[in-house]
């Protein structure tokens, strides 16, 4: 069996919100395979059904070919997790909550735990209650890290990290992959999403709304262009499949989808270009378009004014860029 | 002191609902006592009938402090001689809610960054503290002037709660300053308040007043309301709750946000070999309150059991008390039915230990404890069973602490340490079908309606009530019986019969396996 988890059409509720709407989920062995999606979207939700700590009120979900809810305690020898809001006991230092959870997992690979104290610069003397945030992250992740587990489910592990602990945490990532580990990472961070990921699943308001490889992800989409012109670009602004053009001076930046873009070539062209860079688009704004065309009415941007619509999508993608850092 | 206003309405905010509760209570029972007894016993014979039937005698005075006057509203004050326990408790909690609590959780520093004095958080939690007390106290002149009491007595009764009550506050106020953490700070004053309360036992039952005089929560009584009252106790109280909260004051002056003056220490940097499951877990988070109330126990068991010896002597001594007490069913009686009242008093409070362990397993939860246990090779039943455990055998070990003690006191003094020892541990473990009833109670809460769990608190002050005042009141007794406690045994001295025991086990067996059936199929976190 290749597929590590698969869940298809997951629904919860929890009262009268629709935590998880038709979810469908599905991770291959040996993958790291990233979980995207904006704060409320169901991804900590879905890894709590995944867990068994939640029962799903309908849909299909197998994990390690069991059953999360009824064999719970089976798979969980197999898996290791670590909460995206780690909470310590007060009283206990960190060097034993990693020995506890190491145990109640089943094993603890201690030379393995040894290095990664070392290399996250963790003090495991320190009790529960003195350590911050992004420490008691790093017990939790060298807990999870250190044991001898088949698959990390990691809900977005680095919000409390500094840069530095945050590349750590990249090569422990890198390095499971390597020794054969399945990784299910949620995060915000979309670099390092696309650093890690071999594939991804996009998710909002608890349904799946794009999966697979990045390479997947970035077709069928748009190109950002940036251009020197020797005239203004007038030809471009009306253009079909061009979106959010921007002209300062005799510098345009746009994006145009893909199936547009030898119409849009050709017009550039006839305005003479001195330069020009093109390159596929980032997740971000991927990750961008696919949040916003839903949240902010208009499933199609070519509907809001040319030029006026470009706006908050940049002021969006500058702020998220701004807390990944 | 910057921002203490909105700190002020922030904690009203916050607490809006159990404060009230707690002012109201302790403020409405001295007069509920008051009225029940003043009907029930009209002369004062009637009174030194009722006394009598409660148990009062030198060792019940020692429990409760000295009867200051016969008439029906000394009685009632003196009755309700835990009610300002009650709200010293109170109010030393509330105060270490809106200060170390805060500063613990984080959420001081996000006010501390706003404007808002540094000060602002200690006065605040004080001034909203003292000024529940104050109306403790005038809800307590008002009710009793207005059923026509004497104005001067009911003026030293609402007084003495309100200066008893604002003394620990402050007592709260600093020991809030002392430890990192709430559960510390809370240990720390409520052992400040036992040793006061034991300080005034010693005092009562040993004759040496001056004891009696360094306990504040005696300074109410001394008062004597209703009684030819005397006033200076009252700025004795003032004096001292303003010194400690200088105390208070110093202290949060010198030292940074959520650190405490005590240094908290480094921990092991590897687990012990045998910390690596759920029990040895669960017997870290809890064995300091078991030790505490252990050690707690033991300490009030023999201090109790020597009153109870006292007791006897005093009675030796003391023609028209025999005769008293022969006629109410022989002279053996005095020691144990005041030893059955203790008990029973014990018993209660042990139910708060329980109720305490078995919900700590909801406190896990909620602060996102339980679910990186639970997403490890851990099953519910055995994860929840590691709590209840401690709700459960603690008790156990709890009771039969208090009654070594006290059989042991009692039983050296009275040269019958064989007789006496099994005797009384056999009456403090015979509470335990009811302190098991509230545990598997939360339990079965926890289970099925985790949100609403905490309302097992609110069922064991229901209980505590029925028990203190339903008689008076003359509830039905369908309502009486709803209480687990009214259908113990009154031991040692009672008759022994094992049904109701055996039914109010069975009870909190039945309950106990609802809340681990519900936990297994529910949702967690």
């Amino acid at each position: 069996m290749s597929d590590v988890i698969s869940a298809s059409g997951v629904t919860k509720r929890f009262g009268r919100t629709r935590a998880l709407d038709g979810l469908d989920l599905r991770v291959q062995a040996g993958e790291v395979h990233g979980f995207l999606g904006p704060n409320g979207a169901g991804k900590s939700t879905m890894i709590r059904v995944l867990l068994g700590l939640l029962r799903a009120d309908s849909g299909t979900v197998r994990l390690l070919g069991g059953d999360p809810w009824q064999d719970a305690v089976e798979l969980h020898r197999r898996l290791a997790y670590v909460p995206g809001d780690v909470t310590l006991w007060p009283g206990l230092s960190g060097g034993e909550v990693i020995d506890l959870l190491g145990r109640l997992r089943g094993g603890l690979d201690q030379a393995r735990k040894k290095e990664l104290i070392e290399r996250f610069d963790l003090d495991p003397r320190k009790k529960g209650r003195a350590y911050s945030k992004g420490n008691r992250q790093k017990v939790a992740l060298v807990a999870a890290l250190a044991s001898d587990v088949e698959l990390l489910l990691l809900d977005e592990p680095t919000s409390g990290l500094d840069p530095l602990m945050e590349a750590v945490f990249t090569d422990c990532v890198a390095e499971a992959r390597e020794r054969g580990r399945t990784v299910l990472l949620s995060s915000h961070i979309l670099a390092e999403v696309e650093k890690l990921c071999d594939r991804v699943s996009i998710v909002r308001a608890g349904r799946t709304v794009e999966t697979g490889t990045l390479a997947e992800l970035r077709h069928l989409t748009r190109t950002s262009i940036t251009a020197e012109l020797a005239a203004p670009p007038g030809g471009l602004r009306d253009a079909p499949g061009v979106h959010g053009l921007r002209a300062d001076g005799d510098r345009v930046t746009f994006e145009v989808d893909d199936d547009r873009l030898g119409d849009a070539l050709s017009r550039l062209a006839a305005c003479g270009v001195r330069s020009l860079t093109s390159r596929p688009p980032t997740l971000e704004e991927l990750f961008l378009r696919h949040y916003r065309d839903q949240g902010a009415g208009p499933a199609n941007p070519d509907a809001r004014p040319a030029g006026g619509g470009i706006r908050p999508v940049d002021r969006e993608a500058r702020t998220a860029s701004g807390d990944a850092r | 002191m910057t921002g203490t206003g909105s700190l002020v309405r922030l904690a009203l905010r916050r607490d809006r609902l159990v404060l009230p509760l707690w002012v109201l209570v302790t403020a409405m029972l001295p007069i509920v006592q008051t009225t029940g007894i003043a009907e029930l016993y009209p002369t004062e014979q009637g009174l030194r009938r009722f006394a009598a039937s409660f148990g009062a005698n030198p060792a019940m005075e020692a429990l409760l402090g000295p009867i200051q006057h016969w008439n029906a509203a000394a009685m009632g004050v003196w009755r309700a001689a835990f009610i300002p326990v009650v709200l010293a408790l109170a109010s030393l909690l509330t105060v270490i809610r809106h200060t170390r609590v805060e500063e613990e959780t984080g959420r001081r520093e996000l006010l501390g960054s706003a404007v808002v004095g540094r000060n602002a958080g200690l006065t605040a939690a004080l001034t909203v503290t003292v000024a529940a007390n104050l109306a403790v106290g005038l809800i307590i002149v008002a009710t009793f002037a207005g059923r026509g009491y004497a104005l001067a007595g009911a003026l030293a009764t609402g007084l003495g709660y309100a200066v008893v009550g604002t003394v620990f506050a402050a007592v709260g106020a600093v020991a809030a300053q002392l430890t990192e953490s709430a559960s510390g700070a809370r240990a720390i004053a409520a052992s400040v308040l036992g040793g006061t309360y034991l300080l005034r036992m010693a005092g009562d039952s040993t004759g040496a007043a001056w004891l009696s005089w360094l306990s504040p929560i005696a300074w109410a009584q001394q008062m004597r309301p209703f009684a030819g009252e005397v006033w200076w106790p009252a700025l004795l109280a003032a004096v001292a709750a303003a010194a400690l909260s200088g105390v208070a004051y110093a202290l949060t002056g010198r030292r940074d946000v959520a650190a405490g003056v005590l240094p908290p220490g480094l921990g092991p940097a590897q687990a012990a070999p045998g910390f690596g499951s759920l029990w040895a877990l669960a017997w870290r988070l809890h064995r300091g309150t078991l030790l505490g109330w252990s050690a707690g126990l033991a300490v009030f068991g023999a201090v109790v059991g020597g009153a109870a010896q006292d007791a006897a002597g005093a009675m030796a001594g003391n023609a028209q008390l025999r005769e008293m007490m022969a006629r109410l069913g022989g002279e053996s009686n005095i020691s144990d039915s005041f030893l059955a009242t203790v008990v029973g008093v014990f018993g209660i409070a042990v139910s708060g230990y329980a109720v305490q362990a078995a919900l700590r397993a909801r406190g896990e939860e909620t602060l996102g404890r339980a679910e990186p246990l639970l997403s490890g090779a851990v099953s519910r039943t055995r994860w929840m069973a590691s709590h209840l455990v401690f709700a459960l055998l603690g008790p156990v070990v709890v009771l039969a602490v208090l009654g070594l003690a006290i059989g042991a006191a009692y039983g050296a003094g009275s040269g019958d340490l064989a007789g006496q020892l099994p005797r009384v541990t056999g009456a403090a473990l015979a509470q335990l079908p009811a302190v098991w009833s509230l545990a598997a109670l939360a339990a079965a809460l926890f289970g099925l309606l985790p949100r609403l769990a905490g309302l097992t608190w609110a069922a064991l002050a229901m209980f505590l009530l029925l028990g203190q005042v339903g008689a008076l009141l003359g509830l039905p007794a369908a309502a009486l019986d709803l209480s687990p406690f009214s259908h113990l045994l009154k031991l040692p001295g009672g008759e022994v019969t094992a049904t109701p025991l055996l039914v109010l086990t069975a009870i909190a067996a039945a309950l106990l396996a609802i809340g681990l059936h519900g936990f297994r199929r529910r949702d967690t976190g």
